[in-house]
């Protein structure tokens, strides 16, 4: 099906909308009633007809309003983006991997053309068409990883493996949830994980990590991560907060529905070839409240999880403060019915 | 006492040991204000160590003789600067002549502790010949999430950042790359509203 590209804002004005296709697909990552730390892993081979888990790198009607976005962040920001030196030879198999599944999955949007080195990559939403030789940097106007990832939603780590260890060497990151490429740059999975709470002791870090070394060339896998942000702004990050944080004090029992977001991360894992590194897209999709509560089964479950998440996550995930008013809205959707397992709709 | 013992903390957060005695022909001490107190216990453990060993000292301003009594001990070589940030190049080329084997010993602040220690695995020492011991100032090297800039001696959470002046409270999420903490906004959600600065671990 051809996508109809949304003309919207994830910052000032806040123009951003769902579609009613974009929340019927949209990720709702709670497939009971309470949340608890899981490494909540699974293969990433597809899903469902129009789920956002049926293509390797879901396009959605945002995109060319988040690349967008993420053009603004750069120009104010550059150290958004950043590789270490050893780092561009994977930068390229990403590049690789992204043009060659993006031309497979959507070859309306998407076209790669290949005569041994020589490439051409057409972009059709985002207006793109480039000639340039695999593997020589100075045929591209970025680094293979900047090139690429300008053109691509979520964000991206790409992880180097030496020691036993993944270290967070090169990255794009401009819709993160409150955490910093600039800072945790160089650092390997347990130190970049340090702040998280509880699932250190729960041994979750351990056993993520194990699983994630042993990712094969073709074989991804996929989980859920999840926040609550106040507006639908893509760019939380440490570096504006003292900016944005003030948005957090905004909510109000009139306006909570409309501005108080659900935040989930499609996190997926990737072998790459040449290097044999591994890239980790982290891809962000916004629900409002309002939104989510069409779908009935969610509000009820949202409610019961939201009320429930232990005060130290809460805090973690920054919405303590406003629990509260979150917990007393969704209420009002929560009739008390049972729900079904699992995350689809009944 | 110059030593402190550290409360359990996260996994990013640099835990120190005891300088130990290594066998090695070459043995480079980079040690500021009471970190000296720590090489005086070194030798004492392995008294050969000296005649191979270069220091490079850096005194507290309210120094009560320890540079004195560094070159009393005897070391091949004894450099005392004015502060760390001045001996770099120096440092640099120190590291750059290593030869293979270089036994590496960093003691005092973990702001010197951390620099150095990032000046030395750039130069491909590896982790196992670098040793480390916390000793006198519990103050941080302080990275500001948001302006960048790093803000030396820092001893009171929160406390303002020398570069752009937010207000910062003081993560625990330390950085190997940079040899710093994490200063993040403390009044973000609320400005103006500055809890009372306290001062470390008190």
């Amino acid at each position: 099906m051809t996508i109809q590209f949304n003309d919207e804002t994830f910052r000032d004005d806040y123009t951003f909308t769902n579609s009613e296709r974009a929340i019927k697909r949209f990720p709702f990552p709670f497939h009971e009633d309470s949340y608890m730390y899981s490494v909540n892993m699974e293969q990433h081979q597809g899903g469902p007809e129009g789920s956002i888990y049926e293509k390797r790198f879901d396009v959605d009607e945002h995109y060319i309003s988040e690349m967008k976005d993420r053009a603004l962040v750069l120009d104010e920001d550059p150290l958004r983006c950043q590789s270490l030196p050893h780092m561009t030879l994977a930068g390229w198999d990403l590049l690789e991997l992204i043009m060659v599944s993006k031309s497979e999955d959507y070859p309306d949007l998407f076209e790669l053309h290949r005569d041994g080195n020589n490439w051409h990559w057409i972009n059709k939403p985002l207006g793109i068409e480039q000639k340039f030789v695999f593997m020589d940097e100075s045929t591209l106007p970025y680094g293979p990883m900047e090139y690429i990832t300008r053109q691509t939603q979520g964000d991206f780590a790409l992880l180097d493996q030496r020691d036993e260890n993944l270290w967070m060497d090169a990255g794009m990151v401009t819709t993160q949830a409150d955490w910093s490429l600039d800072f945790d740059i160089g650092m390997n999975f347990f130190e970049w994980h340090a702040p998280v709470p509880k699932a250190h002791e729960m041994g979750i870090f351990k056993r993520a990590l194990k699983f994630l070394l042993n990712i094969q060339q073709g074989m991804p896998a996929r989980r859920l991560n999840w926040t609550m942000t106040v507006n639908p702004l893509l760019d939380t990050s440490p570096e504006n907060y003292h900016k944005w944080g003030a948005q957090k004090t905004t909510l109000t029992p009139e306006n909570v529905g409309q501005k108080q977001y659900l935040r989930v991360e499609l996190q997926t894992f990737f072998r790459l070839p040449r290097s044999n590194g591994m890239v980790f897209p982290i891809r962000c999709y916004l629900i409002s409240l309002e939104d989510l509560v069409t779908i009935p089964k969610w509000g009820r479950r949202l409610h019961r999880v939201i009320r429930d998440v232990p005060e130290e996550l809460a805090t973690y995930k920054g919405f303590i403060d406003n629990r509260p008013l979150i917990v007393d809205y969704l209420s009002k959707f929560d009739d008390g019915a049972p729900t079904s397992d699992g995350v689809w709709p009944d | 006492m110059s030593t402190f013992k550290f409360p359990p903390s996260i996994t990013s957060r640099p835990v120190y040991g005891t300088l130990e005695p290594r066998s090695g022909k070459h043995h480079l001490m980079i040690a500021d204000a009471e970190g000296a107190e720590a090489l005086f216990d070194l030798v004492e453990k392995d008294p050969d160590l000296i005649a191979h060993a270069q220091i490079m000292y850096f005194p507290a301003a309210d120094d009560t003789g320890y540079a004195e009594k560094l070159k009393a001990i005897s070391p091949s070589k004894l450099y005392v600067g004015p502060s760390y940030s001045a001996a770099v190049p120096r440092l640099r080329r120190i590291l750059q002549d290593a030869h293979m084997g270089l036994q590496v010993y960093l003691a005092g602040t973990e702001g010197l502790i951390g620099q150095a220690m990032s000046e030395a695995t750039n130069a491909g020492i590896p982790h196992t010949a670098i040793q480390t011991e916390h000793r006198g100032s519990v103050a941080r090297r302080m990275q500001c999430v948001h302006c960048k800039g790093i803000t030396e001696n820092v001893v009171t959470d929160p406390f303002t950042c020398s570069h752009c002046g937010l207000n910062l409270f003081v993560r625990d999420h330390y950085s190997r790359r940079i040899a710093a903490f994490q200063g993040v906004c403390v009044d973000a959600e609320d400005p103006g509203n500055v809890p009372p600065k306290r001062e470390l671990y008190s």
